[in-house]
């Protein structure tokens, strides 16, 4: 592979990766055959997430007719991307369907019924990148729900707009395609090398970077001709492609940037934070489509390869085709097949049915046999060889993350940089112990995330806790506050009312009485008795007098105490 | 001889001023291991414990006047993270008192629903909206599942839910241990 190097005037310095492997690449097979523009399906499954951050959002419903390339579901939030109708015909549900995801669980799909006629919406017209304002393009890449199709698939328009102050001076184009068996990128550059340039002259011009390097895998000799063929062609002199040597994992963002310019990204930080953004080409191609055609991302190159196939090719398919429609246009299943696996065969997982639709990021299909993903056999005790130490491609220690992982011990996994842990199986890969090291990191990883968003609905709850703690407190404060104004209010008119009050009720009875007591000594000038007090019997008279001897006798006790009550205590109004 | 007393005194006078003026000026209002307990436990504000909420629980905790394994929707994980804080020995939780029960939250029957605001004065969290004789709703991202709201509500009409595992929220499964082969934990230590 030396004279393709040297056939590059601007030989650039190679940094070999630390660790990583070399795997048969097991490319050929899928490889030999051009690419095929896969049969319409009958269904479209789309799930509404497809890419990284939040799902989108339906505009369409149950029995709405769409057009091809139609937006039926808008992007929520800035990390979030809308999708597109691949294909015309009617929406028949909006559903939880099984996804095309790990776990197998299922996801809100919108599935369209289609009509084979293919009829395309309306398109937003072609654009001059070259003239049109950045903001323009970059709104352009979005509402085309461009994401990274080199399998995070983040929203590309998100890397596409630089924040000041990163200070982007280098752009680095993924084709390294280092994982065994998928060839979609290498057919892609084979034969879409003039667009794949035409989208990375629109990222480079939207980033203004001053660099630009492609790194390809000298394993894809067709693909390296064919780009710097069309990059001869279209005069992007600038761009530098750089043949890189074959190893897993070389395809991985940090590690080609590493190889390329021996720069590393800081722990847990993005390529932004050293100048450089790092795209894939079938996103450059996606780029391309969505500015110079006005098309938005509706299918995608796959590769379906493995033995479990009778021609393993790439396949030109929309998004949400159900893989058994792509299974069956390669040729269909051959008795060989065992294992349905949703990418590679290091990275990929397990699929439990092949109902499930493909998304923006699913870039093979491999249908292996056993012989070529077989049953690791059981797992025996770690034995401290290194060997996984050796291979890890970002120098970690998997042996230890290992024991805290097994363990359950997410903070000490944590403190050796668990989650710099690219999930590449490099070091289950070499483990002689068959110890399925990258599960127990995914199974780390994915924990202490739950763990971390448990603690911080724990502290909403805490949050929005003591403040409905402080509210009632405010409010019984606020209450009292007022009941003691108010008492206080109703005392002050009382006393300002009251002296008057009482002085008018004490004068009204003072006058009773004096009334009583002239209409009592008028009546006895006239010679009249109490009418109570005439012809009394003998035992009733005698009754009287023993109550007036005892009122008397009552009254001369109250009068001796009065005297021998203290001075301060006669305050109260005198009785009699 | 003097100077040797007078230094020492001088050294002794300063010392007990600074010690005198930190303890006024650094005064721990509160017992910090309160504040650390209450940190761990996940704010469900659910009384499930016999305390009125989590903070409490974590003061009686703190105070010795509570075991530590009270806490149903902590679940194990809190209960051996307060062992830890508090330096004691990890116990089981209590089967009977409290079990671990999959995560749920509250819904409302708005059909049913009255609008009598009794569960708004439940709610430990606020996370029910609705006024006088207006349905009301859960708000279900702020719902902590404490099921404070179920018992007052006079016409029964909400219900926990068992909270739906999505993709979003789904972890990968611990690897299987128990495969043949496989040298399990006791194995090894019996042998």
């Amino acid at each position: 592979m030396l004279n393709i190097a040297a056939t590059d005037a601007s030989a650039r310095k190679i940094h070999p990766l630390p660790g990583g492997l070399h795997l048969p690449d097991n490319k050929h097979q899928s490889s030999v055959r051009p690419i095929m523009q896969a049969a319409l399906p009958k269904r479209l499954i789309i799930p509404l997430r497809q890419h990284a951050g939040n799902p989108a959002e339906p505009l369409v419903k149950a029995g709405d007719p769409v057009l091809k390339g139609q937006k039926i579901a808008q992007g929520e939030g800035l990390i979030s991307a809308p999708l597109h109708a691949p294909s015309s015909g009617v929406v028949s549900a909006i559903q939880s369907l099984p996804a095309p995801h790990p776990s197998g669980l299922s996801e809100p799909c919108v599935v369209i019924e289609t009509d084979g006629e293919e009829r395309w919406a309306e398109l937003p017209a072609p654009m001059d990148y070259r003239q049109a304002n950045p903001a323009a393009i970059l709104e352009r890449v979005r509402a085309a729900g461009v994401v990274g199709l080199g399998g995070a698939a983040f929203p590309a328009s998100v890397k596409l707009s630089p924040r000041p102050g990163d200070g982007l001076h280098t752009l680095i184009i993924n084709g390294a395609e280092c994982e065994p068996y998928i060839t979609c990128d290498d057919l892609l550059m084979r034969e879409r090398a003039a667009k794949v340039l035409a989208g990375i002259d629109i990222i480079r011009t939207l980033l203004q970077v001053e660099k630009t390097i492609i790194g390809i895998e000298d394993n894809k000799i067709e693909a390296i001709a064919a780009m710097r063929t069309a990059r001869d062609l279209a005069g992007y002199e600038a761009m530098e492609i750089v043949v890189i040597p074959t190893r897993y994992p070389s395809g991985g963002e940090k590690q080609l940037i590493y190889i390329l310019t021996g720069e590393e990204i800081p722990s847990g930080g993005i390529p932004a934070q050293i100048g450089m953004v790092c795209h894939n080409v079938g996103t450059a191609a996606a780029v391309a489509d969505a500015v110079l055609e006005g098309k938005p991302l509706i299918s995608r190159l796959i590769t379906i390869t493995g033995e479990g196939v009778a021609e393993p090719r790439n396949l030109e398919a929309l998004m949400g085709s159900p893989v058994a429609d792509l299974i069956a246009q390669a040729g269909g299943y051959t008795p060989k097949a065992n294992k349905l696996i949703l990418g590679g065969p290091m990275m990929g997982y397990t699929l439990f049915s092949d109902e499930i639709p493909i998304a923006k990021a699913t870039n093979c299909i491999l249908a292996a046999s056993t012989a070529e993903a077989p049953d690791p056999g059981p797992a025996l005790a770690c034995i401290r060889c290194g060997r996984c130490a050796e291979a890890c491609p970002m120098s970690l220690l998997p042996q230890q993350l290992y024991w805290h992982s097994r363990a359950k011990a997410l903070g000490k996994a944590c403190d050796y940089n668990l989650f710099d842990c690219i999930e590449c199986g490099c070091c289950s890969h070499v483990c002689p112990s068959h110890i399925p090291l990258v599960q127990y990191f995914r199974f780390a990883k994915s924990e202490h995330r739950r763990e971390e968003a448990e603690k911080r609905k724990a502290e909403l709850a805490k949050r929005r806790h003591d403040a409905r703690q402080e509210r009632l407190e405010r409010l019984e404060r606020e209450k009292k506050e007022a009941m003691r104004k108010k008492q206080e209010a109703m005392k002050a008119k009382k006393t300002a009312a009251g002296g008057d009050a009482g002085d008018a009720k004490q004068a009204a009875i003072a006058a009773a009485a004096k009334r009583a007591a002239a209409k009592k000594a008028e009546r006895a000038t006239q010679g009249e008795a109490p009418k109570n007090t005439q012809g009394l019997s003998a035992a009733q008279q005698r009754q009287i007098d023993e109550a007036e001897a005892r009122r008397a006798q009552a009254r001369k006790t109250a009068h001796s105490e009065d005297r021998a009550r203290p001075a301060a205590a006669t305050e109260s109004p005198p009785q009699d | 001889m003097i100077e040797a007393i007078a230094a020492i005194s001088l050294l002794a006078l300063i010392f007990g001023l600074l010690l005198g003026y930190s303890s006024i000026r650094f005064k721990v209002e509160e017992n910090p291991v309160v504040e650390q307990v209450n940190e761990l436990l996940p704010q469900t504000q659910c009384g499930q414990c016999g305390y009125p909420g989590c903070k409490p629980y974590a003061e009686a905790v703190a105070a010795g006047e509570a075991p530590i394994n009270l806490c149903p929707p902590g679940g194990t994980v809190t209960m051996e993270s307060i062992a830890t804080v508090l330096g004691v020995e990890p116990i089981p939780l209590d089967v009977e008192v409290v079990e671990e029960r999959p995560k749920t939250r509250a819904w409302i029957d708005e059909d049913v629903c009255i609008g009598c605001t009794v569960c708004i004065k439940a709610c430990p969290v606020d996370a029910i909206l609705g006024t006088t004789k207006q349905m009301h709703t859960v708000i279900a991202s702020e719902c902590t599942g404490c099921e404070k709201c179920v018992e007052p509500c006079p016409v029964d009409c909400i219900y926990m839910v068992p909270i739906q595992a999505g993709v979003a929220d789904w972890t990968w499964p611990f690897p299987e241990r128990g495969r043949p082969g496989e040298i399990a934990e006791p194995a090894r230590k019996a042998a």
